[in-house]
């Protein structure tokens, strides 16, 4: 896909997030918005997914020969279903139903409601990296080629199963990985430099074997050529880690710079500004 | 029914003859271990397979995780540590990443409960049953001997869906006949009586044995079931059988709150009242020392399943 296609693909996909949130009054606008680039690239452009004779994505819960994503922090769920159902892996308007009762869009993902596109729950923090490493050996086991993503926040980096997971894949050669962390600087009590600092990330998972490459998130022609790039080192040794720089809130002016937008839902006013700085692309569900 | 063995052998040693017999079986099962290869006997399997052992290092959050990925890849993922490290220390990476997920992970621990020892209480887990069975899906299964613990391990790669494993380090007495089908959820009737239930779990089922026999003496008659599974509990056995007793012993190597005791009481409670005395460590820690003084000292043994099933039966 073309990087304008995909920009539309993004603009549609913030509407839908800060539609989403509105409408139950809940979940994390923020860092859906931040992330929400990256996510499109990886479903429209650079993610080999299953598909039927007519070209439509099929979901099958094993992921066997196309690329697999696993979203580690999972409050940027809004984000996640918006990217599953315009990539078609279920309606659109289902949407509509995000965080209400007897819904499959839980507060935070989960295949327990079986919605397609979802194949492990997240939300409790810093579980996502090992699962992701856990499928990308068994696609190694089974001579599969393909490649597992895995996206984490930066305040998750806070967890210690983050950095057993760290340790682990270099060990095991895992290459067939490329993880991401959102590095918005923010988390909820405050700049992630006051709340727990992370230092330098990339010496960091470089001292731990990792390959490592920096973006910036929020731009598309960058997205583009940065995973570009990182395709290029799989299968040499060593999985891949981008560090991407995000705007927590980006699209919106002002919801931007701030962890204020974290986990707030706008009101009917705060909807309508926001609305009015994004293009509906692809039609409103 | 006399009950003999001729050998003493370790649950964990019948969970490593179930692994050794998969790595030439099943070709979906893959281990992982938090760095106690020898402790849960792993040798044979990662001998047989080495392409299909993963070594975690002592990071059990992250063998429950890569466990979960695993499952999604297609395979049937056996995690292995000790129960403290296995359920305790991670219990909301299986909470989330394996019961709420679906995930098909065999979580088998050994060094449950009292018995590893000197060691002592930070190793004893006696909460593990509880935590495992309050997950919604969540099989638990705490075998009796060698052959069981074989058998099941075998078992469960069968089935689809997370299961909790639970044995142990002692050498028991191996009673159960060789190559025995093993059924989960279902419990094993070992004694007729007709005088009191006993209810036992894992390394207690042999001391249930040994305590029919002492009762029998006495001129009771015990009714004595191994139940290995502790969800779903065999609640057609038990009924069966409290309605030939009229009142019931169970006997688990763990607390009292969270047990085989607590499911049953709870069924009992619901669907037939009935008499009923535990046998399991009374709220308290353990301690060090050597395995059968910890079972004495802490009421884990035939004597006090005699004790326990006198008054029971005193309390018709």
């Amino acid at each position: 896909m073309q990087t304008q296609e995909l920009k539309n693909v993004a603009s549609q996909v913030r509407r839908d997030i800060l539609r989403q949130v509105h409408a139950c009054q809940s979940g994390h606008p923020g860092g859906s918005l931040g992330c929400t680039d990256l996510l499109v690239e990886l479903y429209f452009n650079s993610m080999k997914l299953a598909q039927d004779a007519n070209g439509k994505v099929v979901f099958n819960m094993s992921g066997a020969n196309e690329d697999i994503f696993y979203l580690s922090n999972g409050h940027i769920s809004p984000l996640l279903y918006s990217v599953l159902a315009r990539r078609g892996y279920f309606p659109v308007k289902e949407l509509g139903t995000f965080r209400q009762l007897n819904s499959r869009l839980q507060g935070h993902p989960t295949p327990h409601e079986h919605l397609e596109g979802i194949r492990i729950a997240s939300g409790s923090l810093g579980q996502g990296l090992s699962v992701a490493i856990g499928t990308a050996q068994a696609k190694k086991l089974s001579n599969d080629p393909s490649t597992v993503f895995c996206l984490m926040g930066d305040g998750e980096q806070n967890e210690g199963q983050v950095w057993e997971a760290a340790m682990y894949a270099p060990h095991h050669q895992v290459d067939n990985l490329i993880a991401f962390i959102d590095e918005n600087g923010q988390q909820i009590d405050g700049p992630t430099e006051k709340v727990m600092s992370n230092r330098d990330l990339e010496a960091k998972y470089k001292a731990f074997g990792w390959n490592v490459l920096r973006m910036d998130g929020n731009d598309m022609d960058e997205v583009v050529a940065t995973l570009a790039k990182a395709k290029s080192l799989l299968g040499k040794g060593s999985p891949i880690m981008i560090l991407m720089k995000t705007e927590m809130g980006a699209g919106v002016d002002f919801m931007m710079g701030s962890h204020k937008w974290h986990g707030v839902a706008p009101n009917d006013q705060q909807l309508a500004d926001a609305l009015a700085q994004l293009n509906e692309t692809l039609g409103d569900y | 029914m006399k009950f003999t063995y001729e050998t003493k052998k370790d649950t964990r040693s019948g969970f490593g003859a179930g692994m050794e017999y998969l790595s030439h079986n099943n070709p979906k099962v893959v281990a992982l271990c938090a760095d106690l290869i020898g402790s849960l006997k792993l040798e044979a399997f990662i001998k047989n397979s080495p392409e299909r052992f993963f070594q975690t290092g002592i990071a059990e959050a992250n063998m429950i995780g890569i466990s979960a990925g695993l499952a999604i890849g297609g395979y049937i993922p056996f995690a292995t540590t000790f129960a403290n490290f296995g359920t305790g220390r991670v219990y909301d990476q299986i909470r989330q990443s394996v019961a709420y997920s679906g995930k098909n992970v065999k979580i088998c621990c050994s060094h449950a409960g009292l018995t590893l020892g000197e060691d002592g209480a930070t190793h004893q887990i006696l909460e593990d049953i509880g935590l495992m069975k309050m997950l919604p899906g969540m099989v638990v299964i705490n075998p009796c001997d060698y052959n069981q613990t074989k058998a099941a391990t075998i078992a469960i790669a069968e089935y689809e869906g997370p299961v909790y494993l639970r044995f142990g380090r002692p050498v028991v007495p191996v009673f159960t006949p060789e190559n025995q089908k093993f059924e989960i959820g279902k419990a094993i009737h070992l004694i007729e009586g007709s005088d009191v239930t006993i209810l036992a779990t894992g390394h207690l089922v042999w001391e249930a044995i040994q305590a029919a026999e002492i009762l029998e003496e006495k001129g009771i008659k015990a009714d004595v079931l191994n139940i290995h599974t502790i969800k779903p509990l065999d609640t057609a056995a038990i009924l069966a059988s409290i309605s030939k007793t009229g009142c019931v012993v169970t006997a688990e190597e763990h607390q009292i709150n969270g047990g085989l005791g607590d499911s049953v009481a709870q069924f009992l409670s619901q669907n037939r009242p009935t008499v009923q005395e535990f046998v399991g460590v009374n709220d308290s820690f353990g301690e060090s020392g050597k395995p059968a003084d910890l079972m004495e000292k802490y009421g884990l043994n035939a004597a006090a399943i005699v004790e326990k099933s006198l008054k029971a039966i005193t309390r018709k």
